[in-house]
């Protein structure tokens, strides 16, 4: 049984509503500092060139400029990346992505600035541009790195059983190839950072929207040339990332960090949305290749999967994204024999890295439409197939894990998401009327033909599709998972808190105090969470991977734990008892009721402090252990998963190809829900996020150049687009972390699109293979694009 | 030139260029931060003001034009400390995630209640179709306006 909770699960209010809700909340584009100067960056409107040189006469004369900045201004490393230091701060060599940034100017007034940045002269030669993934391992393709030998970022095998041996021993024998393509992440608040010298050598402060100052401080030392207590970054509220606002945000940073060490004055960089877009990266385009063998009855015998990732200009997170694609890429099901390479290139197109579900969604889009295929060849239902196959306790993974030290919830959210949607009888009904559907216009000549005009009442048609994943918690195999937290209860029994992982806008500050007021038996109203600050708190790792709640929620219990055992001991003293076992924390009051002894909180904590006992503690918590065989791809990738399953009903626009979300039902297992409403907002908006992801959003670019630089061009979902989005929460008793609270941002965004191809295949008969499924997709099984950025269609 | 202004109930004057627009005037000189920058061409509303009892897009709006209106920003929304309704009731909703776009969505909100105290689901989710939200897919803010509607009903 599950522990009773006093606040654990309860509706609370987050501690920065109210500054948000009056336009009191402070982001990174609302600090301004005396004598501060803007910055202007120079670009060339290419894709690949050779810089030869760079001319700021003229631009100087303008008598605009305060200072110019480019990498001969770097003390120190004047190219970064996570891996592979591969990205300059300044490209002012070699420019290989759209956004990539020669130089800057820095001056008094921004408008002026823009003026100014007109007039410096770039003289560069043209590079063959590469955008055509497939082509980017051929012989003789461009290389866009000189340094490395050829344009891999990295190939991650995975090898288990005879794969041979398994498509011999098929009944069936499908293959099927996929698309996916860049996605925005489209965080409403653009970039901004703020650089301000620190006077007498003491280094530098830097507050911005950034996602994880830790990471950021590392940068900005090593461009700097400076020992980490030297950097000091503080993370201003932050205005949605999911992702985003990692890498490039280190890297603007460090640019503004240069240029204010260089004029000695405070330097900001804000970017418009039309550099937003430009210059960050992107969610990564995938080209999947499934070669699947199966039984007659449907039990999958064999996976051949071959995935291919766009890594764009620098190598970024794909050694990480593409990781976990390695991992899931079967999907949540045993198979014996599987056989997969994941890889990522480099091309000229945007560079890509972490995105909100990272490496996941589009596997899950490939494979979750084929076991709908399958299924379809078996003759059985979508559920029917995902039981027969679907993890169970005991179940080995592609990786020749064996799951067993976790609830394996697969079953249980497909069944409760089948349930709740009355998925079978619907699925059953829309196929039957489906038969009935008149075509779509003919491919090859899309012209409107009388018999194309549809009955008005024949013009809908309902769809029903579900997709499941599994999911691995936190970082697994592929970096060191571990996480501190910061607790100081002052004498009136107020507390400061604070964990080394940020706060993302997902609410993450509301969660940890519940969390370490349920530990104490207090109002969580007591807790004031402190601001980010990498002078305070130790590095743990990145905020990603949807693991805050797990890895830091352990952090901070442990933590609060710590201060507990410490007031016991003076309890114990103050009651005159000897057994602690009996001590009750609930309602700000700490009570034995046998004895009728009690003592309020504070005057506990002013107790303890007048007996001389520390009341500050940091806490630490890590995973258990996991590992990887990078040869053959084996090995206990992640140390718990969560499952999830979701059913998209939809009515299709026969004549237009348009797609309407009726509901979204979501099942997912985060363990032990901390903090209702915010596990709530984690599902509408991932769910929504999916959503654009199947139906709308693409950025499309022609040589490397992006087209949709703001959001009359780039889609996301407005509060028309879907009707309802209706949560299921399956909790467990797994003990991880805090109370066994796991994951829960990732999975929500991950299986949208996967249902909702389903859906539309229930609906229209028509299946289809290419991300996004927007009206031409539906309508004419084809994206109607630019000439370089052929997809493969639907076979 | 110099122009006369209401601003959040005060009575102002602001010396302008004829180029600046609405938004830089509220932020830089009158340092009201609360009305946010998203895209620069009236797309994502997170700029959303009043400006005569009008939601309007203060990127778009250029300072001139504001002579003699009536502007309200967020920071004008609550009465003091006193919070709007409304206000109360995207913090109790969950309305809140980032909060970039909340001050927006409160100001278009609070158009919507003063033009019309019943909207049915279908209105409030017009009335917010200019303010994207990429963090809470909207059903939360949906939700307190709703709730929003009807206590202010209540309570007249
Ligand atoms: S900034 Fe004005 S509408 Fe986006
Ligand atoms: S709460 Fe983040 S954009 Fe709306």
């Amino acid at each position: 049984m599950k522990e009773k909770f006093n606040i654990v699960g309860k509706p609370v209010i987050r501690q920065d509503a109210f500054n948000k809700v009056t336009g009191q909340a402070k982001f990174a584009d609302d600090y301004n500092y005396p004598n501060q100067l803007y910055a202007a960056m120079i670009r060339i409107p290419v894709s690949h060139a050779k810089i030869k040189s760079i001319d700021y006469t003229e631009a100087i004369e303008s008598g605009l400029v305060a200072a110019t900045c480019d990498s001969s201004d770097i003390p120190g490393a004047k190219k970064v990346g996570p891996i592979r230091k591969d990205q300059p701060v300044f490209c002012d060599e070699k420019v290989v992505t759209s956004g990539d940034v020669l130089a800057m100017l820095i001056g008094e007034n921004e408008y002026e600035l823009k003026q100014a940045s007109k007039k410096v002269k770039v003289d560069f030669e043209e590079l063959p541009i590469l955008t055509d993934i497939e082509k980017a391992m051929d012989e003789d393709a461009q290389i866009i790195h000189p340094e490395f030998e050829n344009n891999l970022i990295v190939h991650y095998p995975l090898r288990k059983g005879n794969i041979d041996k398994g498509f011999e021993e098929s009944d069936h024998i499908l293959e099927q190839t996929y698309t996916t393509p860049h996605i925005e992440h489209a965080y409403i608040e653009p970039e901004a950072v703020v650089a301000v010298p620190l006077e007498g050598n003491r280094g530098i402060k830097i507050i911005g929207s950034i996602q994880n100052p830790h990471t950021a401080r590392k940068v900005v030392a090593a461009v700097l040339g400076l020992p980490l207590t030297k950097v000091r970054i503080i993370q201003a509220e932050l205005g949605g990332s999911f992702g985003g606002k990692d890498d490039t945000m280190n890297i603007l940073s460090a640019r503004a960090a240069v240029a204010a060490l260089k004029t000695k004055r405070p330097v900001k960089i804000h970017y418009s949305r039309e550099e937003s877009i430009l210059e960050s990266y992107k969610r990564h385009p995938y080209r999947l290749k499934y070669k699947v063998g199966f039984s007659k009855a449907g039990k999958l015998k064999a996976m051949k999967i071959d995935l291919l990732a766009d890594g764009g200009g620098y190598s970024c997170m794909s050694p990480f994204v593409t990781w976990r694609s390695v991992v899931q890429a079967t999907g949540p099901y045993e198979v014996e024999n599987v056989w997969t390479d994941v890889r990522a290139v480099y091309t000229n197109n945007p560079y890509t890295g972490a995105f909100r579900g990272f490496g996941s969604p589009q596997p899950i889009f490939a494979q979750e439409s084929l076991m709908d295929e399958i299924a379809e060849i078996a003759g059985i239902s979508p559920i029917e197939i995902r039981k027969i196959n679907g993890f169970q306790k005991g179940s080995v993974t592609a990786s020749r894990q064996v799951l067993r030290d976790h609830e394996i919830n697969l079953l249980k959210v497909v069944e409760r998401a089948a349930e709740e949607s009355n998925f079978l009888s619907e699925w059953n009904k829309n196929k039957k009327d489906q038969s009935n559907a008149p075509s779509f216009v003919d491919e090859l000549n899309p012209i409107v033909k009388p018999e194309h005009f549809i009955h008005p009442s024949n013009n809908v048609k309902r769809g029903i599709g579900l997709a499941t994943s599994f999911r691995g918690c936190s970082l697994g195999a592929e970096g060191v998972d571990a996480a501190a937290a910061y607790i100081s209860v002052q004498t009136d029994g107020s507390i400061y808190l604070l964990s080394g992982l940020a706060e993302n806008g997902q609410g993450l500050k509301t969660t940890f105090s519940i969390i370490a007021a349920e530990v104490l038996g207090i109002s969580e109203d007591r807790i004031h969470y402190l601001e980010q600050d990498t002078g305070i708190i130790a590095d743990s790792g990145p905020t990603v991977a949807s693991r805050s709640t797990l890895m830091g929620g352990g952090a901070i219990k442990d933590a609060a734990t710590i201060i507990k055992n410490r007031l016991n001991e003076v309890a114990l003293k103050h009651f005159n008892i000897t057994d602690y076992d009996v001590l009750v924390y609930r309602n700000n009051t700490i009570s034995n009721t046998e004895n009728n002894l009690k003592i309020e909180f504070s005057e506990l904590c002013q107790l303890a402090f007048n007996s001389a006992v520390s009341l500050s503690a940091v806490g630490w918590y890590k995973g258990p252990n996991v590992g990887w065989d990078e040869e053959t791809g084996q090995g206990d990738a992640y140390f718990t998963y969560v499952y999830g399953c979701q059913v998209a009903d939809v009515s299709v626009d026969m004549s237009t190809g348009e797609v309407y979300i009726n509901k979204i039902v979501a099942v997912h297992d985060p363990g032990t829900v901390i903090n209702i409403m915010g596990a709530l907002g984690q599902v509408y908006g991932g769910v929504t996020q999916g959503a654009g992801y199947g139906l709308w959003e693409a950025i499309e670019s022609e040589k490397g150049m992006i087209k949709e630089l703001n959001y009359d061009l780039y889609i996301i979902p407005t509060s028309k687009d879907i009707d309802k989005i209706e949560p299921i929460f399956i909790e467990g008793e797994d003990d991880h972390g805090a109370w066994g609270a796991k994951s829960l941002g990732e999975p929500t965004l991950e299986l949208t699109s996967a249902a909702l191809a389903n859906a539309i295949k229930n609906a229209t008969g028509k299946r289809l293979f290419n991300l996004p499924l927007n009206l031409e997709e539906v309508l004419l099984s084809k994206k109607l694009r630019p000439k370089d950025f052929v997809r493969e269609s639907s076979k | 030139m110099k122009i006369k202004f209401t601003l959040n109930k005060k009575k102002v004057t602001a010396e302008v260029e004829s180029t600046e627009r609405l938004i830089d005037l509220l932020r830089n000189k009158f340092q009201l931060m609360g009305t946010k920058e998203g895209c620069s061409i009236g797309e994502c509303g997170a700029c959303t003001i009043l400006m005569d009892g009008k939601a309007v897009n203060s990127c778009l709006v250029l300072a001139e034009q504001i002579e003699g209106a009536e502007i309200i920003t967020i920071e004008g929304i609550a009465d003091g400390e006193q919070l709007h309704p409304i206000q109360e009731n995207f913090i109790k909703a969950g309305a809140i995630q980032c909060g970039f776009c909340t001050p927006g969505m409160v100001v278009s909100s609070y158009e919507l209640l003063n033009e019309n105290p019943e909207p049915n689901e279908e209105e409030i989710k017009e009335a917010i179709a200019g303010n994207l939200c990429r963090c809470t897919g909207y059903k939360q803010i949906i939700d307190a306006v709703k709730i929003s509607a009807e206590q202010l009903r209540d309570s007249k």
